[in-house]
């Protein structure tokens, strides 16, 4: 621990060469910002000083092994830590040039403009499949009966859910299988129409079909959208992404285009991961 | 190492005879346990049963149950009616007085309060729930029904009599012991309970479910209403149901303030009678066959309210309870 700052001198000069703004591999804008982040459980570190951006209409793969910081990382980026007392989080994470931690933002539209899918599905229990899927449209107002009805059958038909369920729309969100609820709890993000979306290890709970059916949403939605995923599962990283974040033990190692990032390491770490020699 | 565990656990006859004779073991005493409860609750069914039958073969079950009169000096007629409404009216109403404050108070300690106050206002609830009701009971006798009395039931009756006199018997006569005082004490005495109930229920909500709602954009009041109490609802019902069976059941305080009046008409701050407060007060008393028969009797009828009660817990709870079996 105490030969930490050392470290992290190192960490800012790298990430420094990295052209923020311009990143000479993608071509659209940047959507989020990460400056110089550094979070921090207590006193142990989650993420150590990582900047790095995310672009719009674009795909951004996280990977790393397992307790890098991936998780850590993401959830930064809606202010998901902002319910965690022992949380310190220093840095900044401009979302379109505005630091989304100024104490004049509210989170809660943050969390409306950068929506989240978790690991595990989180269907809400209690409520039907239907009202599951309009919760957040609920939250904001919406009350307008054929508009509900249109946004579930369009955000249910993307997460590839809409003809399993279509015939039980009323039934609890818990009575679906496992893969079911998380395709539910991918079409209820959806509904709130996001600007951004994350997402953490969306398919570790799904069959390979319906993975495919989420990595083909996810390119469907990549045109409008610009979107985070944590992913383990490599070639579903390579095969989804444009861009790509390496990171190992709260660090950012690498960020670049995919495919350099694939086949090209720069950093020898990188390499290891991705040939699977360690993680 | 791995040798000398291969060895240990390799030595396998005296350890399955070992296991199964403990498994066996355990399994009777846990089952001989357990029926010995069951057995136990049916046995004491069982002599209530029979030690009213006295009053069942004079009355009728239905004729006792429905019957208004008790008369222990004269008479010797005995009726249980009052006494089932009094029960159930004191019990329903301080559930219903209850309820919305004991969630309140769970919600603010669950997820409002800092760490220190919610320690001291649970620390503060668990005492109020300790304190016997007997004590309760004389703080009512003297102070809050001379309180009540000459606060509110004084005035209103007064006022009544002078507006519209013919209302009076429906108000009852504001001496400050009776029907209305009692409920609010019992209210007073399930909200440690069911406050502590829905504390729990509440934290028992898994954070994924409170963060799936925030990740929608959710403010805290919206994560509370549309993940946390649906979510915990089997809980707060179980809970709710528990305190009402307390309620009912409750003798002591009710007893001590709810002015012993055995029979109707019964009216709202005058005074009235439970099964419990019925029981309480005549058991000394009672000296011939037949009111130690009924009051064996209202005794029976206590026993099987309170079954029902829990049968409907039980029914709720599991009507209620979120599948998946991560809660209650
Ligand atoms: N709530 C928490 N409290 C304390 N430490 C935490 C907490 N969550 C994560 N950590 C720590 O922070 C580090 C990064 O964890 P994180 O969950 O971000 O890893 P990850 O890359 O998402 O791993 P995985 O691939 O297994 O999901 C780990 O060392 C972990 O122990
Ligand atoms: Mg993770």
């Amino acid at each position: 621990m105490e030969k930490i700052p050392e470290k992290n001198k190192e960490i800012i000069i790298k990430n420094d060469s990295i052209d923020m703004a311009n990143c000479p591999t993608c071509s659209t804008k940047v959507r989020i910002e990460a400056k110089n982040l550094t979070i921090k459980y207590g006193k142990e570190f989650g993420v150590k000083n990582v900047s790095v951006p995310i672009h719009d209409k674009n795909v951004t793969a996280l990977i790393g092994p397992s307790g890098c910081g991936k998780t850590t990382f993401l959830r930064c980026l809606n202010r998901m830590h902002d319910l965690n007392k022992k949380v310190s989080i220093s840095g900044q994470v401009l979302l379109d040039g505005q630091d989304i931690y100024d104490s004049k933002v509210n989170p809660v539209n943050i969390r409306r403009k950068i929506g989240m899918v978790f690991q595990k599905p989180t269907p809400f229990p209690t409520m039907s499949i239907y009202d599951n899927v309009v919760a957040g449209l609920k939250l904001v107002g919406i009350r307008n009966k054929s508009l509900l009805n249109e946004v579930c059958e369009k955000a249910l038909t993307q997460a590839a859910l809409f003809d399993e369920v279509k015939d039980r729309l009323k039934s609890p969100g818990g009575s679906l299988s496992g893969g079911q609820q998380q395709r539910l709890s991918i079409a209820r993000a959806l509904a709130i129409e996001p600007e951004v979306i994350l997402m953490d290890e969306p398919t570790s709970s799904l069959d390979p079909k319906s993975t495919l059916k989420i990595e083909d949403l996810i390119f469907e939605l990549k045109k409008n959208y610009s979107i985070v995923i944590v992913t383990h599962n490599l070639p579903q990283a390579a095969r989804v992404s444009d861009c790509s974040i390496f990171m190992y033990l709260g660090e950012l190692i690498e960020y670049g285009k995919t495919e350099k990032l694939f086949k090209n390491p720069s950093d020898k770490r990188t390499e290891e991961y991705i040939t699977g020699k360690f993680g | 190492m791995a040798n000398n565990l291969g060895n240990i656990i390799n030595k396998k006859p005296i350890h399955i005879i070992y296991r199964w004779l403990g498994d066996k073991i355990f399994l009777s005493l846990s089952f001989i346990l357990g029926l010995t409860i069951v057995l136990l609750a049916i046995a004491m069914g069982f002599v209530l049963y029979s030690e009213s039958g006295e009053t069942f073969k004079t009355f009728g079950v239905w004729g006792f149950i429905k019957g208004t009169d008790w008369d222990a000096g004269l008479h010797m007629s005995f009726g249980a009616l009052p006494f089932i409404f009094g029960t159930l009216v004191t019990s329903i109403f301080s559930l219903l007085i209850a309820f919305l404050p004991s969630i309140a108070i769970a919600i603010f300690i669950a997820e409002y309060a800092p760490k220190w106050l919610s320690n001291i206002t649970d620390n503060l609830i668990n005492l109020i729930a300790a304190i016997p009701s007997v004590v309760v009971g004389i703080w009512g006798i003297f102070v809050f029904a001379p309180w009540m009395r000459d606060t509110f039931y004084m005035p209103i009756f007064l006022w009544t009599a002078e507006n519209y006199p013919t209302l009076l018997p429906i108000i009852g006569s504001p001496i400050g012991y009776g029907m209305t005082t009692a409920t609010i004490i019992l209210a007073l005495m399930i909200i440690p309970y069911i406050t502590v109930l829905t504390k729990d229920a509440i934290k028992k909500v898994p954070q994924e479910q409170r963060e799936a709602a925030y990740a929608l954009g959710a403010t805290k009041w919206e994560v509370i209403r549309m993940a946390i109490l649906p979510y915990a609802r089997g809980g707060i019902m179980a809970g709710a149901m528990l305190s009402f069976g307390r309620a009912i059941g409750e003798t002591m305080a009710v007893a001590m303030l709810i002015g012993n009046k055995n029979s109707f008409p019964f009216s709202i701050v005058g005074p009235a009678s439970t099964i419990p407060s019925v029981i309480i007060n005549e058991f000394r008393e009672a000296v011939s066959n037949i009111h130690v028969s009924s009051l064996m009797a209202l005794g029976l009828i206590l026993f099987v309210i309170s079954l029902i009660v829990n049968l409907i817990a039980a029914y709720i709870t599991r009507k209620l309870s979120i599948t998946g079996g991560k809660v209650i």
